[in-house]
């Protein structure tokens, strides 16, 4: 039979085992998305405290997949949580249905929602995945599920 | 009786259509069912086969497994978040169906796009066609036992991903290409991550062609197999590499240029024997072909606007928001509603890495499509699956279903 052809094609094959690996072992080594990714979301804050968000609703109105729910209410002199008249007192975003188009964060004008690199969203249930305010805004930390020993850069290395 | 129980009844006793479970089998036959959950037929693809011994007499795809109705969900939204929709169909080649998409709706809206959106509309397509003919080169070697096929086609392919994820912020189902342009102009840095993809792809695809070009497993596998007559194929109304392998010298690219085509020289590769080794030859080529346009629109890559400007259209620019009410309210209006579109209904089509990918919109002249219809070409092609089996043996099948390449996203929509 050809052998010649074969053997052609094993020498890419070999040539190819004793290159660099292409491949990291995730979860341990983590690869750092581009800044420009669509992942998890956050709520911002003012630098004096106050919540960015007005309650707006402009982000529900503006997602494709009916993903936020925000039911506003009235700042009181009492309690005031953002610096216009009404703040989002309910504020969820259901990862089950979110399909990270970004249309939220351009619709919302006060830029108060914004989107992180964070693509760990996996959860025991589907309550856990109905992101409720407490968990969106940004001062609650980011959990992850593992411990990452190494972040590697966005790009990775081409071997040609 | 209903009239539409009549015409089920009607169609069960022809034994016709997606009611084939009455149908009897000719004497000495066996019916099989290929699928929906097959390794090899790329997605929820049914096949009801009849063998003769082990050459099949008679073969149906049978589809809908994954209908999920997203035609009629365009409905339901408004002209810009109806891109997040259509790029979900054929979820290979997803900015295809934005770009045809947004090109029928700019006809209705009569609106240009700026050379620069242009020219990234045109880069980006290209990258796709190149991530979605190396996820064939993949399936197409490992469906004939080929494992290092896929292992490499998937690993150049991720690097696209990552420019896709670099420039639109995901990796699949972009939603990049919107009606008046893209999303985001390209980010910083993007000539260096796409230059070194661009230059590592012709050694990659060299290493392909040693793989399997001239292997005799493959040859035997594939040269002869699944023949087409280029006259079938007219009839059927198949288009891109399957057409061209049958030397049916068409592609839109160069007969009806759209977008930066027109400014880019570029081969379209025909071969004459309509076999999968033809098909795969075509492939390729055209593989090599999308790297050499998008090289030359890197080296033309014009400054200016990457979408059409039009307040009409797009929200004020985020610094306006804070300055004047105005821009507020148009901000909330247009955000709540969305644009409207002139009545009418218009037909884009596009060649996507399956073949002509069509698009038809209609509109009342309201904020949501009235009617969004995709002309897949996976479900057009899907069609010359039937011609190519018949007469051959069931293993050549699953070279068969490969090389024609049918995403079932894309099928049933
Ligand atoms: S990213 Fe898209 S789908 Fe997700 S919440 Fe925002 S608008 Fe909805
Ligand atoms: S996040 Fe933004 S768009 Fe959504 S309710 Fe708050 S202010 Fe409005």
């Amino acid at each position: 039979m050809a052998l010649p052809e074969i053997l052609n094609g094993m020498k890419t094959v070999v040539k190819n085992v004793f290159k660099k690996k292409d491949t990291v072992s995730y979860p341990e080594v983590r690869r750092q998305p581009f800044p420009r990714y669509k992942g998890r979301h956050i709520l911002d804050r003012h630098p004096d405290g106050l919540e960015k968000c007005i309650g707006c609703e402009l982000c529900a109105g503006a997602c494709p997949a009916d993903a936020i729910q925000v039911v506003a209410a009235e700042n009181t002199p009492e309690a005031r949580f953002s610096p216009g008249e009404r703040y989002a007192q309910i504020y969820q975003i259901n990862y089950l249905r979110c399909i990270f188009c970004g249309l939220c964060v351009e619709a919302c004008p006060t830029e108060a929602l914004l989107m992180t690199t964070e693509y760990e969203l996996s959860g025991s249930s589907r309550e856990q995945l109905i992101y409720t305010k407490d968990q969106l805004i940004i001062d609650t930390p980011i959990v992850r599920h593992w411990t990452t020993k190494k972040e590697l850069p966005p790009e990775r290395q081409v071997f040609s | 009786m209903s009239r539409a129980q009549t015409v089920v009844e009607e169609i069960e006793a022809g034994g016709q259509g997606a009611y084939v479970e009455s149908y009897q089998p000719e004497e000495g036959r066996m019916t099989i069912n290929m699928g929906p959950v097959h390794p090899s037929t790329h997605g929820v693809l049914r096949l009801l086969l009849e063998l003769e011994g082990e050459t099949v007499a008679r073969c149906e795809p049978i589809i809908g497994y994954l209908h999920t109705g997203m035609e009629k969900e365009c409905e339901d939204q408004n002209w810009r978040q109806a891109v997040t929709i259509v790029t979900r169909m054929d979820y290979l080649a997803q900015m295809f169906n934005e770009q045809v998409y947004s090109m029928a709706v700019e006809t209705l809206l009569d609106i240009d796009v700026p050379p620069r959106g242009k020219y990234i509309r045109t880069l980006m397509v290209e990258m796709n066609r190149l991530n979605s003919h190396l996820v064939w080169f993949g399936t197409q070697g490992l469906d004939m036992g080929a494992m290092s096929a896929i292992f490499y086609g998937f690993r150049e392919r991720e690097l696209i991903l990552d420019f896709f994820e670099m420039v639109t912020g995901l990796r699949m189902n972009n939603g990049y290409l919107i009606p008046g342009g893209v999303w985001e102009d390209l980010p910083e840095g993007w000539e260096d991550v796409l230059g070194r993809i661009l230059d590592m792809l012709p050694g990659r695809l060299d290493e392909y062609e040693d793989l399997l070009s001239q292997n005799p497993v493959f040859l035997e596998r594939t040269l002869g197999v699944g023949v087409i007559s280029a006259d079938e194929i007219k009839q059927l109304g198949a288009t891109g590499p399957i057409a061209r392998a049958a030397g049916i010298d068409w592609d839109l690219r160069r007969d009806m240029p759209y977008e930066a085509y027109g400014d880019v020289t570029f081969d379209v590769p025909l071969e004459q024997a309509s076999d999968v080794y033809a098909r795969y030859k075509v492939r390729m080529a055209e593989m090599r072909e999308s790297v050499k346009i998008v090289r030359q629109l890197v080296d033309k890559m014009p400054d200016g606007d990457y979408k059409n400007m039009d307040p009409k259209l797009m929200p004020p620019p985020r610094a306006e928001l804070n300055r004047s009410m105005e821009a507020v309210i148009h901000h909330f209006k247009l955000v709540t509603q969305g644009y409207s579109v002139p009545a009418g209904e218009e037909y884009a089509a596009v060649e996507s890495p399956r073949g002509e990918l069509g698009c038809y919109v209609m509109s009342d002249g309201g904020t949501s499509p009235y009617r969004c219809h995709v002309r897949d070409p996976s479900f057009v092609n899907l069609q010359s699956l039937a011609p190519m089996a018949v007469g051959g043996m069931l293993a050549d099948l699953i070279a068969v279903i490969a090389s024609v390449d049918p995403i079932m996203g894309g099928v049933d929509r």
